[in-house]
């Protein structure tokens, strides 16, 4: 190999030229250790119970409304003919979309070489795994009577009947399962290093046992990292397949049927990319406090925040596109009933939802195009709960409004939610929040070794990483 | 446990990565077998430093993935073409066209079921006991720390000559580690 015959010139970068560092204030691997595992030592603080408490009660309310629910039956929602799906369907599409922003951080940036996601995939696979659960809920309960739900999955029984895998529906049943299984795997795979790094902390014997148990006997050996990489670089090819295929799954159950304004091409491009526009608004609605109270701002910078509202930009934009194209197509196809429909989306009943969706999801994150927008933590903060607004006005747009007129007009009608859809709503919130605080707290929310493997103190050709200089 | 516990290996400690891949390449050159390197994350180039073939374990992932298409495609067939055929819309009773989504979703799932459970066999993990996870230092190994650890039974290793050896590699902490 070519060496340079001067042992002691290393290349020195010229100051326009420096990358922007992943962890700032040239912090060394055994500070990221302290900081991000110092989270889950000590006394929970005050902030922390200040958001478990509701939370958890929410989630109370999540469960009586479930109970409610499913001992009197799918009447107690506002859902009703022909509004058959509402609520229930808008908000598992939502939650799963949300889930997105994760897999795509950990999977697709992955194999993007996007080192700038080790700061943030840890805390965004666990939004995942979470959202999905929220989202998982609802069509277990929307078809009424729970107790058949085994019905969806292809079990031998006594009636000696199967499911129909014609239907798009069986086809979500397997990416949403498939989804949930795989996000879990990843997610726990990954921690398995940092629970190692939690047992070796670990100050009372309870703590050492239950890390040490899930750490599976990790000792960092480069033999086992060889494997473990591999293992990671093989789940991420898989998880960016299985990410797209997800929600295009969901799109497909609308775009197989023949209604207007379901039955689209454009749906699984469109629904991918929403899902990841509003995936990414929850990673930054959930990252922007948590940085700040954690005291994490040099693991999660304003580099971060950064791209992470250039991402939110593009597949806002995209999203857009796809709105404005669907209203292209209705004119262009010839077809009464699609240009029915979309005047309808935007003059009818439900004008508002309309301009709520195209306004919160196409025109609010192009501020994002400007570089004072993106730094003002505030701002990012409130635009990322709209864009989450404006999320899920989109598919109340495509579900309420694509139901409420029919092709008969005898049977239109005007739908309303009902106490119940608004109080289960709210309560996958408190599920959603439990959940997550509960993680925070007992597990490092931020991928330490990861982390460490990105900084300059890795990297053996780097002078903090031990270089001499010249070749080795 | 007893004084005259038995040893498991000898065991340098390193304060960078570059010592540790420095000292991985001269046990490498020695000819020993039996050795590893521990590192708090993955140390790019020190599996050549320690002459290690690439891993296996995207075999495990490509039977798991063929396994879960196929039984996918089959199940699909047998289910809704011959033991519980029934007319939906004028479709056939079999399509591979709408027999592809979950099939597709059983490639990803068994898939990763292969490189997980691939890995872990390849590790031998996971194991709830290690003499190395016994000795209070090397607990660095997960912060900051690089060891590298010969063993005992490598049929190369004389305590006297290794430890020269992993001294003159750059280590200032060296110890025997018990079994």
């Amino acid at each position: 190999m070519a060496s340079s015959t001067t042992a002691t010139a290393l290349p020195t970068v010229p100051k326009e030229l420096e990358r922007i560092p992943l962890v700032n204030n040239d912090r060394t691997p055994g500070w990221i250790s302290d900081r991000v595992a110092g989270i889950c030592e000590g006394k929970a603080p005050m902030w922390w119970w200040a958001a478990f408490i509701p939370s958890l009660m929410l989630a109370g309310v999540l469960l009586a409304m479930l109970a409610y629910q499913i001992s009197t039956g799918v009447g107690v929602w506002g859902n009703h003919h022909p509004t058959m799906w509402a609520w229930d369907i808008i908000n598992f599409v939502w939650w799963i979309g949300i889930g997105h922003a994760g897999t795509l951080i950990s999977a697709i940036l992955f194999l993007l070489r996007q080192k700038w996601r080790t700061g943030v995939n840890r805390a965004a696979e666990a939004m995942t795994i979470f959202a999905v659960m929220c989202a998982g809920i609802y069509p277990a309960i929307h078809v009424g009577r729970v107790w058949f739900d085994w019905f969806l999955f292809p079990i031998p029984n006594s009636n000696a009947i199967w499911p129909q895998f014609r239907s798009p529906l069986m086809w979500d049943v397997f990416a949403v399962s498939t989804y949930f299984t795989v996000s879990l795997l990843f997610w726990y795979i990954g921690l398995v290093p940092d629970l190692a790094v939690m047992r070796d902390r670990a100050k009372t014997k309870i703590r050492q046992f239950l890390y040490g148990l899930f750490s599976l006997g990790w000792t960092g050996s480069n033999r086992h990292w060889s494997n473990y990489e591999k293992a990671y670089l093989i789940l991420a090819g898989l998880s960016t397949p299985l990410v797209l295929s997800v929600h295009s799954i969901v799109s497909l159950d609308f775009a197989v049927s023949q209604l207007p304004g379901w039955h689209t091409t454009i749906f699984p491009p469109y629904f991918v990319a929403g899902a990841i526009f509003s995936g990414f608004g929850m990673v930054l609605t959930l990252l922007i406090p948590l940085r700040r109270w954690c005291h994490l701002e040099d693991l999660i910078t304003m580099r971060h925040i950064d791209v992470m509202c250039k991402v939110t930009l593009a597949t806002g934009s995209i999203v857009g596109y796809a709105y404005v194209m669907e209203f292209f197509i209705a004119w262009y196809s010839g077809s009464p009933n699609e240009r029915f429909h979309f005047l309808n989306r935007a003059l009818g009943p439900y004008w508002w939802g309309w301009v709520c969706m195209m306004g919160f999801n196409t025109l609010v994150p192009q501020v994002f195009w400007f570089k004072k927008c993106r730094e003002n933590l505030w701002f990012v903060f409130v635009i990322s709960i709209l864009v989450n607004i404006g999320m899920w006005f989109e598919r109340f747009v495509i579900i309420v409004i694509g139901l409420h007129r029919e092709f008969i007009p005898s049977n239109w009608a005007y739908y309303l939610p009902s106490w119940v859809d608004i109080a289960t709503f709210l309560g996958t919130f408190g599920l959603f929040f439990t959940l997550f605080l509960l993680f925070m707290r007992f597990l490092p929310m931020i991928a330490i070794s990861e982390v460490k493997g990105v900084t300059p103190y890795a990297d053996p050709h780097m002078p903090q990483g031990g270089a001499k200089g010249g070749h080795h | 446990m007893s004084t005259s516990a038995k040893v498991f290996g000898i065991m340098a400690e390193y304060t960078t990565p570059a010592d540790a891949m420095h000292a991985a390449e001269k046990v490498r050159d020695a000819g020993f077998r039996r050795w590893d390197v521990f590192t708090p994350f993955p140390v790019h180039g020190m599996d050549r430093a320690m002459g290690m073939k690439n891993s296996k374990v995207g075999w495990f992932s490509f039977i798991g993935g063929v396994t879960g298409y196929t039984s996918g495609m089959l199940m699909i067939w047998f289910l809704n073409a011959i033991d519980y055929p029934i007319i939906i819309g004028g479709k056939p009773m079999f399509s591979p066209f709408a027999a592809f989504p979950p099939s597709y979703e059983l490639t990803i799932l068994l898939g990763a079921f292969g490189a997980i459970g691939g890995m872990l066999f390849l590790n031998r993990l996971p194991r709830l006991h290690h003499p190395l996870l016994r000795n209070k230092r090397f607990a660095l190994a997960t912060h900051d720390r690089y060891f590298v650890v010969i063993e005992t039974s490598d049929p190369k290793f004389n305590e006297v000559e290794t430890r020269k050896l992993l001294e003159a590699a750059g280590s200032r902490s060296i110890e025997l580690v018990e079994e």
